[in-house]
């Protein structure tokens, strides 16, 4: 085991932190912030400077160091915030990002980048609350990623000024001195996990003694690095609940006391679940003594957890006003002195050190009001100190999520679609048993298949995930583009809730956000103008998704002054593009994305930026959607995306040529029709045009493009589905419509190669093999043959016939 | 990966005997590396792909995962190549793809040991002695000893994209 396999779980977790930063940071009011906000994101970047400390991240740390002592100056008062500075905190945050991702590949974060941050910071500290920011060797440009002792947390070689740097606010500053002595005790920790956290300890600082069993293993310590850090450094690899830090003397009183002794009471517990719950306190300590009846059951407990987290732990088993958890020496009473707290180092930001006996009392009073379950801490008070929050994760509600890789969903989807293939066979063989017989096996089979589907439905959800995760980075993109364009924006969202496949919700980031700033720019007029239009001075900007059907509609809503039909008609004419003053105002909008047709400048004067309208709609057919807009001039416009749920399911419509079965996407499919001989003509040799109202149609049979066999051969005879393919419509001629229906996607590419004309392959409900065309590459492949057998006969009679004479057609 | 594996291969044949499957194309005795094999299964339900060379017969549903199906007797351009029920697929793990190849018959397994494994002579063009890992000489038999590796990833086999290789 290497320090190494826990960088993987420190980059997530510094990932969400940041992320949980960032949100905080967006919401935060500036005018009047909200303490716990700013108590929750200076923890956050206090949490990664442990991590960074730990695995020698140091750019990464001193950065965070120097964020987090701005930050402690914000949340005492200290510093006044101003937008501009929110503004500075977040581009610190993406700093921090940068700085991680670098790490993450092994690279070294940008130096540049780094002192320049690191400046900016000093800068907004001195200007600010006329102080530069101590510790951490922070002068900027002095980078000192080369002397690693400066920046490692070991003992500072100017102690006077690291150490209260170091330690956070709150925590006594144990004399001024640099040094101090701190006992860490590992609660049930293996012999493995021990030795990493020792050599942990050694690297902290210098061990003075070290005993105990892997029960309670102490060891002393003399460092300068706080208790807390410590802390974060360690539980990457335990949980919090397994250790405990005390300052130097504290060693003494906890000697003396032992563990702290808990009277846990249990009031009327049936005998079942007190069993349970006994059982669940000897883990969690000594039980020393036990008595009472099934009306009050009391259990003395020595132990170094504290009471909210047995709280916490039982929760699951009694409700909370069955419980009772109190320091022993107070059983029964319940007025518990409040004396009883001697308690010099409770101060806020050190929980799991001495204050743990604390921590009771605290508890008892809770008790009184009956204590709300395990998740309340959780839910309600997010903004708890980290140790704590960490416990009500681990200890408390557990965890409510997990994360599981892609592929192992990927196989558990590829399973139940199996099973669903042998239920649908199994299916077919029982129904030709007859009922009066067979009623339980038909029965039976009733079941299953209900079974069957709900449980392919379940696995398919757990790709899902709602737009949020999409929605949620909008604040920050609308509040800086608005910010550059002087513009006063409000930004609604809906329909976060809203389900979409993974690899979607990734996918659609980058066109939306283009949209976005599309109709910040081009859309929403300055405040004067929307002023003197009669309009409230800040637009508004709607995001909203939901679903309809098997697709998910995500629509881009503005106020503003809508779309300008004249200038988009002018500019297409100067584009060379076919148009007229007759054409609908959808045929107009969608000009909008036509390739180099730069809607910035030419619509709206404004300029432009990187990709165009046309690469966002390219993008989101990619994904097997279309862009739809609508526009009314001076109220707005929506821009709605359509999208499928999912890549991994299609609606396809099953074709059949010969004895060959297709599916096309139906998203593609716009009708189909049986052509009567007179509609189809013949042109240029053997290429075979369709006449459908009025528009000529190139036809491509399936059975030539493909090759099949026993196919239908008389144009009359087959069945022409017209379809559309990037913008180019052609009819498809086949033997047989066969019927709707959804097919689970596979990829060809996985086991064998790209098939031209053939997009992926599917399982039909007889188990075979299916593959789904690909309409954009069957009409490319059907011209490539028809080239190829041109060639082919001009190469067998090149002299005496010419082709038309070799085949009339 | 497919020189790493051969080398392996070579280094294991120095020191110990290697077990083989035995399989048949006409009249002829064919054996791969049994550790390549994934199961044994029957010739059925295979969807053919168009545009594909004619020794590649389509693809299959292995319990959810699509397989492409090769037929090496058709490869070995050998004559007689009809499907009943005797005409077997044998399912391989190739690299990180599954593909399956369709044979007369598998008949056993054999182990030979580092002496009974002759280099294989320069072949015809047909069957590139490249993708040969030589000749097992077991009592009145003779095995040709198919590096089926060498032979799915190669050029000639149409089997992956070439960009990839």
């Amino acid at each position: 085991m290497d320090i190494t396999d826990f960088y993987d779980t420190f980059f997530e977790e510094a990932e969400e932190l940041l992320a949980d930063m960032e949100r905080y940071l967006l919401e935060l009011d500036v005018d009047d912030p909200d303490a716990e906000q700013l108590n929750a994101i200076f923890r956050a970047a206090h949490s990664i400077k442990g991590g960074a400390g730990t695995f020698g991240f140091d750019v990464l740390q001193q950065t965070t160091h120097l964020f987090e002592n701005l930050l402690d100056h914000t949340r005492q008062g200290e510093l006044t915030l101003r937008r501009d500075i929110v503004d500075t905190f977040l581009e610190t945050k993406d700093m921090l990002h940068d700085q991680l991702d670098a790490y993450r590949n092994d690279e070294e974060p940008d130096q540049e980048a780094f002192a320049r941050i690191c400046e900016t910071l000093q800068r907004l500290a001195l200007e600010e609350i006329g102080q530069a920011l101590d510790g951490a060797n922070g002068v900027p440009g002095q980078s000192s990623v080369d002397t690693p002792a400066a920046s490692a947390p070991e003992p500072a070689p100017t102690p006077g000024e690291a150490s209260p740097g170091e330690a956070s606010p709150g925590e006594p500053a144990s004399g001024g001195g640099g040094e101090k002595r701190l006992t860490v005790s590992l609660l049930n920790v293996g012999d493995k996990d021990r030795g990493l956290l020792v050599e942990e300890l050694e690297q902290l600082g210098e061990i003075e003694a070290r005993e105990g069993d892997s029960a309670c293993y102490r060891v002393t310590l003399t460092t300068a690095v706080g208790a807390e850090d410590i802390e974060a450094v360690m539980c990457f690899i335990v949980e919090p609940e397994q250790l405990r830090i005390e300052q130097g003397d504290a060693e003494a009183s906890s000697a003396g006391a032992g563990e702290p002794r808990l009277t846990v009471s249990l009031i009327n517990v049936g005998d079942k679940d007190r069993g349970l719950l006994v059982e669940e306190l000897e883990q969690l300590g000594e039980i020393e003594a036990r008595e009472g009846d099934a009306s009050c059951y009391r259990v003395t407990l020595a132990t170094a957890v504290s009471a909210e987290d047995i709280e916490a732990v039982m929760g699951f088993i009694v409700e909370p006003d069955q419980l009772r958890i109190e320091p022993a020496g107070a059983p029964g009473s319940d007025a518990p002195a409040a004396g009883e707290a001697p308690a010099p180092d409770a101060d806020e930001p050190v929980p799991e050190n001495v204050a743990e006996p604390v921590a009771a009392p605290a508890a008892d009073a809770k008790a009184e009001t009956p204590k709300p379950a395990a998740d309340k801490p959780k839910q309600d008070k997010p903004k708890q100190d980290k140790p704590k929050a960490r416990k009500a994760k681990s200890g408390g509600g557990e965890s409510t999520s997990i994360r599981v890789s892609v592929e192992k969903v990927d196989q558990i989807i590829n399973l139940v679609g199996e099973l669903i293939i042998t239920q649908s066979m199994l299916d077919q063989t029982v129904s030709e048993l007859d009922n009066v017989n067979h009623s339980g096996l038909h029965n039976g089979m009733n079941l299953l298949q209900r079974n069957a589907r709900d449980l392919q439905e379940a696995v398919m959800s757990v790709r899902m995930i709602p737009m949020d995760f999409v929605f949620s980075r909008f604040p920050r993109v609308v509040r800086e583009t608005a910010g550059k364009l002087g513009k006063e924006i409000e930004l609604v969202t809906e329909g976060e809730s809203t389900e979409l496949d993974k690899s979607l919700t990734e996918r659609i980031i980058d066109p939306l956000t283009h949209l976005v700033r599309n109709s910040l720019d081009h859309g929403i007029e300055a405040p004067d103008a929307r002023e003197a239009a009669g309009k409230p001075r800040t637009g508004k900007l709607t995001l909203s998704a939901k679903h309809q059907g098997g697709n998910i509609l995500i629509e881009v809503i503005d106020d503003g002054g809508g779309l300008n039909r004249e200038r988009i008609l002018a500019k297409a004419r100067e584009n060379g593009l076919n148009v007229s003053d007759g054409m609908s105002d959808d045929e107009v909008w969608q000009m909008i994305f036509a390739p180099g047709f730069s809607t910035a400048q030419e619509v709206s004067d404004v300029s432009g930026r990187g990709v165009g309208m046309d690469v966002v709609k390219r993008n989101i057919q990619g994904m097997g959607g279309n862009v739809q807009i609508m526009s009314r001039p001076g109220e707005g416009t929506t821009i709605r995306i359509v999208l499928p749920l999912t890549l991994a399911i299609l609606d396809g419509m099953s074709i059949k040529v010969g004895r060959e079965v297709f599916i096309l996407p139906l998203s593609a499919v716009l009708e189909s029709l049986q052509p009567s001989r007179d509609d189809l003509y013949a042109m240029a040799g053997d290429d075979v045009v369709l006449k459908v109202r009025d528009e000529y149609l190139p036809v491509v049979p399936v059975h030539e493009a493909l090759d099949v066999t026993d196919a239908k051969t008389e144009l009359d005879e087959m069945i022409a589905v017209i379809v559309q393919g990037e913008g180019r419509r052609y009819a498809l001629l086949v033997d047989e419509l066969i019927g709707q229906q959804q097919v689970v996607v596979k990829n060809l590419e996985t086991n064998y190669r790209k098939v031209p004309g053939v997009s992926a392959a599917t399982i039909l409900g007889d188990g075979s093999v299916a593959l789904i065309l690909d309409i954009t590459d069957l009409h490319r492949l059907n011209r490539a043959k028809k080239e190829a057998r041109r060639g082919q006969r001009v190469d067998a009679a090149p002299t005496t016939l010419s082709r038309k004479e070799v085949e009339p057609s | 990966m497919t020189t790493q594996t051969t080398d392996a291969a070579l280094a294991a044949t120095e020191e110990q005997n290697r077990e083989f499957l035995v399989f048949s194309l006409g009249d002829e005795e064919y054996a791969i590396d049994i550790l390549k094999v994934q199961e044994i299964r029957g010739y059925e339900n295979v969807t053919r792909i168009a545009n594909a060379p004619d020794f590649i017969k389509g693809v299959t549903n292995l319990r959810g995962v699509i397989v492409p199906i090769v037929d090496l007797r058709i490869k070995f351009r050998l004559e007689n190549v009809e499907y009943g029920g005797q005409t077997v697929v044998i399912v391989l793990n190739v690299g990180e793809r599954i593909v399956g190849i369709v044979v007369d018959g598998v008949s056993d397994v054999m182990t030979l040991t580092p002496e009974q494994i002759k280099p294989a002579p320069e072949f015809g063009v047909t069957l590139s002695s490249d993708f040969l890992s030589g000749l097992g000489s077991l009592e009145d038999r003779m095995l040709v000893l198919v590096d089926i590796d060498k032979l799915l990833t190669s050029q000639e086999m149409a089997l992956v994209d070439s960009v990839s290789e």
